[in-house]
């Protein structure tokens, strides 16, 4: 009997999912604070539901590879990327476009962390001193966690970390690497200059054993990108209701959530850098 | 074990880490003051977590069950040994192309590998209970009831504590896919101590080691319909919007090496192109991970054999009163359903990265999980009444007792560790579990695709291997009948 159900079980299981033309469904990758954020991303989607008068939903994700198979299986039709998500998620949905970034994304930085007993000091010119020691990296997907640093390595080493340092890590997230270097589980770290000042802001770092030995130049990092289907599916003229929506999201709360001073325009050519740089350094094909 | 200390020489150990102290405090704070509050539906994610699991193990046990029949034939053997191979994370990742974030995709993470490890474990159960009823059925009886009447009432009790056991793991599966994004204990675990909210994560922890703790109460065989209904309609919904057409471009264009996509020819250049593509693949990744994963896991294995025989008294009636045993319970549910990757953090702070964190961290995870599974084997022991105490009855009369059994649990759980390795890239060991993470972070299936094949044969090399060693050793997981 319990055979049967089992077999009964695995049948049902087996069914798949129908096609349904849904609610307006997006997702945001959090780089730093992803606690309660159901409760947060739920007030962007009401504020999105009201702006655009239509039934918006958020789904939660963990991983820059979730979120970007969400957006190229049309699950989510917008989504808060990182830079290299974004660039990797238009090159696998043709049609798509970056439609707004954060104020602070049109010049975002890399900071490069140091444990005290390296004995470094700020520098205006890469550290070279680094060379030899353990280092860290964030999440292997990240722009500002992995990209750049790697790509001002491989400038300025002419080699790949692996052979630059002793041991290269992916803590997985900025503040793991903050808290490792502070450790002096690795000796150096690259984390995205937000959440350094973050942490620095609530005292979760202590700068006497880890500090910023180096700030990468500018780069285009976080923004919305909207799939280009969605005229289609949700009526003529969404994309643009959209993006102004976007544009005009004022609220402090609201823009805590990402966190942004304020949303402006962006465009697919302003992420090119980034597009070549992933190229450059082999993690776009 | 010399193999072990050959690869001593190999692995790279190496203590470097300067001030762990500081955060260590930090956690130890956190983990004394849990905070039940912090977490949006914790009781949500606990359900589901509950319900992935046993949906899935129920239609593992299935299909394994189907499977044992079968598994004589080479093919199905090898195919069992793949899907065991990739780790559920990395099944749920490869569901996630086709069905996205729905429930399927994780009822199928758990359910295919462990469908491939029911089927090995019930039919060498079945390969090691006695034939002798089939010699009574009667001439002309059909295979499938002179089967289900013969065999398997001798071997039932045995198919139901392991799939019990798979419970227990399923549990352990269905936290780990949170990682990726299914709403279970997982997803909100990984926040919390990667944003360093121990609190947070030391309620999380707590919950579920309850849950793991009282398994063997709520779970009762009358139950296990309710139980997979109830699991069936608790089952999160999925953001749904799926299309074959999804699935259809992740077969023919995502998981086709990236030299040979959209070619209408197989020219020259093409395959000049493609020999250079794998070469590298096979010259940077493949070799060096192959490398890593073989000295990581021969030391992790004797590191959870030593660990083993040290855990296993501590929940043994051969050793301790009804208090001790508790306390030994509880030590050893907190052992072995901790993370690998949360000891591994832990011990990374301590030692620095090198192996060391990860040969720890799993010698103590799996440690605990045959040290359980042994310990809980001694409760059948019958020892003469005049026999040792202490040190001596432990030396003399239980270790070559259960010795048999430890060794087989040690073979099992050696494919186990290949797999686990997978995770612990923060440590900077490049197992080949670390590539197949860094395809899939690249969104380059087709290099996951190969690194997973490679993973297999390594898996399937090793499953010969303990065949072989086990054959020779004459070693079954049936209890000794004493």
């Amino acid at each position: 009997m319990r055979i049967l159900i089992y077999v009964f079980c695995l049948v049902f299981g087996f069914v798949p999912v129908a096609d349904a033309a849904g609610p307006f469904v997006f997702t945001a990758i959090p780089d730093q604070d992803e606690s309660r954020l159901r409760a947060r991303f739920d007030k962007i989607a009401d504020y999105l539901a009201r702006a655009l008068e239509a039934e918006v939903k958020y789904i939660p994700v963990k991983s820059y590879t979730a979120a970007v198979t969400a957006f190229r299986n049309n699950e989510v039709q917008l989504a808060w990327f990182g830079g290299l998500s974004g660039v990797r998620a238009r090159g696998l949905v043709p049609g798509s476009e970056a439609i707004a970034q954060g104020y602070e994304d049109q010049f975002f930085e890399t900071y490069f962390i140091a444990h005290e007993s390296l004995g470094l000091s700020p520098s205006e010119t890469f550290p070279m001193e680094i060379a030899g020691k353990t280092f860290t990296f964030g999440s292997k997907g990240s722009t500002s966690g992995r990209l750049m640093p790697e790509f001002h390595i491989r400038q300025s080493f002419g080699k790949a970390p692996d052979e630059v340092f002793e041991r290269v890590g992916f803590s997985g997230d900025h503040s793991r690497t903050i808290a490792l270097v502070q450790s002096g589980a690795y000796q150096v770290g690259a984390v995205n200059f937000k959440v350094w000042q973050k942490v620095l802001k609530l005292g979760t770092v202590d700068e006497a054993k880890a500090s910023v030995i180096w700030k990468t130049p500018p780069y285009p990092d976080y923004q919305w990108t909207i799939r280009g289907d969605v005229d289609d599916a949700f009526g003529a003229g969404f994309k643009d209701r959209v993006t102004q929506a976007l544009l005009d999201m004022k609220d402090p709360d609201l823009l805590a959530s990402f966190p942004r001073e304020s949303f402006v325009p962006a465009s697919n050519e302003d992420y090119q850098p980034i597009l070549d740089v992933g190229k450059s350094i082999g993690l776009i094909d | 074990m010399l193999v072990a200390v050959a690869c001593l020489f190999l692995a790279d150990l190496e203590i470097t880490a300067v001030d762990p102290w500081p955060s260590m405090w930090r956690l130890a704070v956190g983990m004394a003051t849990p905070d039940f509050t912090a977490t949006d539906r914790l009781v949500e994610a606990m359900l589901h977590t509950i319900a992935f699991a046993v949906v899935g193990t129920a239609a593992a046990s299935a299909a394994g069950f189907l499977l044992a029949f079968v598994f004589h034939s080479r093919l199905v053997r090898v195919l069992c040994a793949f899907t065991r191979s990739v780790h559920e994370l990395f099944w749920a990742l490869i569901f996630l192309q086709i069905f996205g974030l729905t429930a399927l995709t994780g009822v199928l993470a758990i359910a295919i590998p462990y469908a491939g490890i029911c089927a090995k474990v019930f039919s060498e159960i079945l390969d090691e209970s006695d034939p002798s009823p089939m010699a009574a059925v009667p001439v002309g009886s059909g295979a499938v009831s002179a089967f289900m009447f013969a065999r398997v009432p001798n071997v039932w009790a045995h198919f139901k504590s392991y799939s019990l056991y798979r419970l227990e793991c399923g549990l352990r599966s269905s936290t780990v896919l949170g990682f990726v994004g299914l709403p279970t204990l997982g997803f909100h675990l990984e926040t919390a101590f990667k944003e360093g909210h121990y609190s947070e994560m030391s309620a999380l922890l707590l919950v579920f080691f309850v849950v793991i703790a009282t398994l063997r109460w709520w779970m009762r065989r009358e139950l296990i319909p309710v139980y997979i209904i109830a699991a069936l309609i608790i089952l999160p919904e999925g953001a749904g919007n799926q299309s074959w057409s999804n699935a259809w471009m992740f077969f023919i264009h995502d998981l086709v090496p990236q030299p040979l996509r959209g070619v209408e020819s197989w020219t020259a250049p093409v395959l000049v192109e493609f020999w250079h593509w794998a070469w590298t693949l096979l010259m940077t990744e493949a070799l060096p991970g192959v490398f890593n994963t073989l000295v990581l896991t021969m030391i992790a294995l004797v590191g959870t054999g030593v660990l083993t025989l040290a855990f296993f008294p501590l929940i043994s009636p051969q050793f301790f009163g009804p208090f001790g045993r508790t306390v030994g319970h509880v030590f050893l549910v907190v052992v072995r359903s901790t993370p690998e990757y949360v000891l591994a953090f832990i011990l990374l702070q301590l030692w620095g990265p090198s192996m060391i964190p990860a040969i720890i961290a799993l010698s103590l995870h799996n440690g605990g999980i045959i040290g359980h599974l042994i310990g809980r084997f001694t409760e059948r022991l019958t020892l003469r009444a005049d026999s040792a105490t202490g040190v001596d009855r432990y030396a003399y009369e239980v270790v070559p007792r259960i010795y048999r059994q430890f060794l087989a649990f040690l073979f099992y759980r050696w494919e186990v560790i290949l797999r686990e390795t997978a995770i612990l890239g923060i440590l900077g060991v490049h197992t080949l579990g670390f590539y197949v993470d860094s395809a899939f972070a690249d969104i380059r299936f087709d290099r996951a695709l190969i690194m997973i094949i490679i993973t297999a044969i390594l898996n399937i090399g090793v499953d010969a291997i303990s065949r072989t060693i086990r054959a020779r050793l004459r070693l079954r997981t049936a209890p000794e009948t004493t």
